[in-house]
C-alpha cells in the first residue's frame, strides 16, 4: 500500500514538472511549423477568420442566419483568391488578439483598428479602411472647421480617440458621457454645439437625423482598419499584404462600400471618406 | 410604421436560430453534468479513503475549480493552453472538458459530505455481515447518503445550466451570442429588442432548469414518505 501511494505521488510530481516544462520545449519544437503560413491554409482547404457577429454594417448576422458586411466581404474575397473555403469564428473585441495567439485563426478581419499596443504583440496587413474623428453638428449651425469651435461645448464619449484628443485642447468645454445613447440624446438636447466621435459611427448617426451633418469629417491622426496575423507568420502577412494592395488597385473596397457600407451611412458620405484611394502608397 | 417589439421573432428564422442556440447550451451542459457527475462520484468516494495524500490532492483539485471563476477557466483552456501546448480543441470540446470538471469538483464534495455523514455504527454493522469496502459502498453508504445529495446535485446542475450563458467569450455560438447577433442586426427596426430577445432567452433557461426543481421536490416527498412509512 505504501509503495503504491509513493508511485503515485512520484507520477503526481513528475507530471507537475512535465507541465511545467513541456511549454518551453514544444515552444521550440513547433516554432517553424506555422499552422496558418498559405501553403498550410491551401493544403487544409479552410482558412479560419475572426469576425464580429453584432456590428452592423461590419461584420453580422442577418435575419436568415447568413453572415454580412464590410469585413465578410473582404473574407470571402481572400477565400475565393485563396482558392479556399471560408470558416468564420465569432470573437467579441477583447479576444481578438488571444484568437490569433492561440491558432484559433488565421487571420482577424473584425474592425481591426491598428495602433502601437498591438502591433507589439500581433501584425498588421496593408489597411483597408480609415477611420477618424469626426464632428457633427445642427445643419442650420454647422461647424466645418475646428477653430469653429473655440468657446464652444462639445460632447464625447468616455473612453474614444476624441475624448483624448479634445481634452487638451484649452478653449473647448468638453462634456463627456457613458454611453452613445446618452451623448447622442444630449446633442439633440442641445447642450452643446456639436458632438466629436469615430466618424465610421457618425455617419451612420446622420443617416436616421436629416437635421445634423458631419461639418468636420476627419481630424486629428487618421486610423486604419487592417487584417490582423500572427506575429512570425511572414507567409500568410505578405500574401495578405499584396492582396489588400491588389484589391485596393482594382476598386475591390469601393464595390464593398456600395454593397455594405453606403445605405447605412448619411447621403453626403462618399466612399473615400472610408476606403483607401485606388492609388494609395502602401509603404508609407 | 408602429409595431411589436415581438416580432423581433418572426423576421426571418431569428427564433429558430435562438433554439438552435439553445440547443448548443443544453447539449454541452447535458454532456459536461453526466460526465461531471460520474467522475465526481468516483473522485467524492476516494475522498473518504484513509490516505492522505490521496485526499489532499483531490482537496487541490476541487479548491481549484471552485476558486477560480469559470471564465477565467474558459479563457484558460480555450486561449491559453493551447498557445503553450500547440494542443487545438474545438470551443464546444473545450466548453464541456471546463464545465464537466468543474461539475467533477464540485460533485466529489457533495458526495464526500453525504458519505460522511452516514452514520459509523451502520458501517459498523455492515462490516460485522463480512461486506468487503465496494459491497459497504455499494449497499451500505450510498444508498442512505443519496438523499442528502440531491438537493445540493440538482442546484449544482442548475447552476452547471445556467453558466452556459459564458460560453459567448469563448466563441461558442450560445443562444447568447445569437441573441446579440439577432438585437444588434435588428437595431435600426427594434429600438427595445434587447428587452425581448433577452425576455425570451430568460423563459428557454427557465424550461430548462424548472423541471430540475420539480424533480427535487418530488424526490424530496418521496424520501419523507419513506422516512414517515
Amino acid at each position: 500500500m505504501k509503495k503504491k501511494l509513493f508511485k503515485f505521488v512520484l507520477a503526481i510530481a513528475t507530471a507537475f514538472t512535465l507541465i511545467s516544462v513541456l511549454p518551453a520545449a514544444t515552444a521550440t519544437a513547433h516554432a517553424d511549423t506555422n499552422n496558418s503560413s498559405v501553403s498550410a491554409i491551401k493544403k487544409r482547404g479552410t482558412i479560419k477568420v475572426a469576425v464580429f457577429g453584432d456590428l452592423p454594417p461590419y461584420g453580422w448576422v442577418n435575419k436568415a442566419g447568413t453572415r454580412k458586411g464590410y469585413d465578410i466581404a473582404l473574407a470571402k474575397q481572400i477565400g475565393k483568391d485563396l482558392g479556399v473555403k471560408v470558416k468564420y469564428v465569432q470573437v467579441n473585441a477583447d479576444s481578438r488578439v488571444d484568437a490569433l495567439n492561440s491558432n484559433k485563426v488565421d487571420i482577424v478581419l473584425a474592425n481591426f483598428t491598428v495602433t502601437d499596443e498591438r502591433k507589439q504583440v500581433i501584425d498588421f496587413a496593408n489597411p483597408y479602411m480609415k477611420v477618424a474623428i469626426g464632428v457633427v453638428s445642427k445643419k442650420s449651425n454647422p461647424i466645418t472647421k475646428e477653430s469653429q469651435l473655440n468657446g464652444k461645448k462639445l460632447i464625447v464619449n468616455k473612453g474614444t480617440t476624441a475624448e483624448t484628443y479634445f481634452e487638451s485642447k484649452k478653449n473647448i468645454t468638453v462634456q463627456k458621457y457613458d454611453s452613445k445613447t446618452q451623448q447622442f440624446n444630449a446633442l439633440k438636447n442641445g447642450r452643446a454645439s456639436a458632438l466629436a466621435d469615430d466618424n465610421s459611427y457618425l455617419f451612420a448617426w446622420v443617416k436616421n437625423h436629416k437635421n445634423y451633418e458631419v461639418g468636420i469629417k476627419t481630424l486629428g491622426p487618421s486610423q486604419y482598419i487592417a487584417p490582423g496575423i500572427k506575429k512570425g507568420n511572414t507567409s500568410l502577412l505578405n500574401w495578405t499584404n499584396k492582396e489588400v494592395k491588389k484589391l485596393t488597385k482594382d476598386g475591390f473596397f469601393e464595390t464593398d462600400y456600395k454593397n455594405n457600407l453606403k445605405q447605412y451611412f448619411g447621403s453626403d458620405i462618399k466612399a473615400s471618406d472610408i476606403v483607401l484611394a485606388k492609388d494609395y502608397d502602401f509603404s508609407k | 410604421m408602429s409595431h411589436s417589439g415581438i416580432n423581433i421573432f418572426f423576421e426571418g428564422s431569428n427564433f429558430v436560430r435562438l433554439l438552435h442556440g439553445l440547443l448548443v447550451s443544453a447539449e454541452i451542459a447535458f454532456v459536461a453534468i453526466i460526465l461531471g457527475a460520474i467522475l465526481g462520484i468516483i473522485l467524492g468516494a476516494l475522498r473518504t479513503t484513509k490516505s492522505r495524500i490521496v485526499r489532499f490532492i483531490l482537496r487541490i483539485y476541487l479548491e481549484f475549480f471552485r476558486i477560480v471563476p469559470t471564465v477565467v477557466l474558459l479563457f484558460l483552456f480555450y486561449y491559453i493552453l493551447p498557445k503553450n501546448f500547440n494542443l487545438n480543441l474545438s470551443a464546444e470540446v473545450v466548453a464541456t472538458l471546463v464545465f464537466a470538471l468543474w461539475m467533477a469538483a464540485e460533485m466529489s464534495d457533495i458526495v464526500r459530505s453525504g458519505l460522511i455523514s452516514v452514520p459509523k455504527h451502520q458501517t459498523d454493522a455492515g462490516k460485522a455481515i463480512g461486506l468487503n469496502p465496494v459491497q459497504l459502498f455499494r449497499y451500505i453508504t450510498l444508498p442512505q447518503s443519496l438523499k442528502l445529495m440531491i438537493p445540493a446535485t440538482i442546484n449544482l446542475t442548475s447552476r452547471v445550466i445556467k453558466t452556459t450563458s459564458l460560453l459567448l467569450l469563448i466563441s461558442v455560438m450560445d443562444v447568447i451570442n445569437v441573441g446579440q447577433q439577432i438585437i444588434e442586426a435588428n437595431q435600426q427596426q427594434y429600438q427595445n429588442g434587447a428587452f425581448w430577445v433577452y425576455g425570451l432567452i430568460f423563459i428557454l433557461y427557465f424550461i430548462l432548469c424548472y423541471p430540475l426543481s420539480l424533480w427535487e421536490k418530488h424526490m424530496a416527498r418521496k424520501e419523507a414518505a419513506i422516512q414517515n412509512g
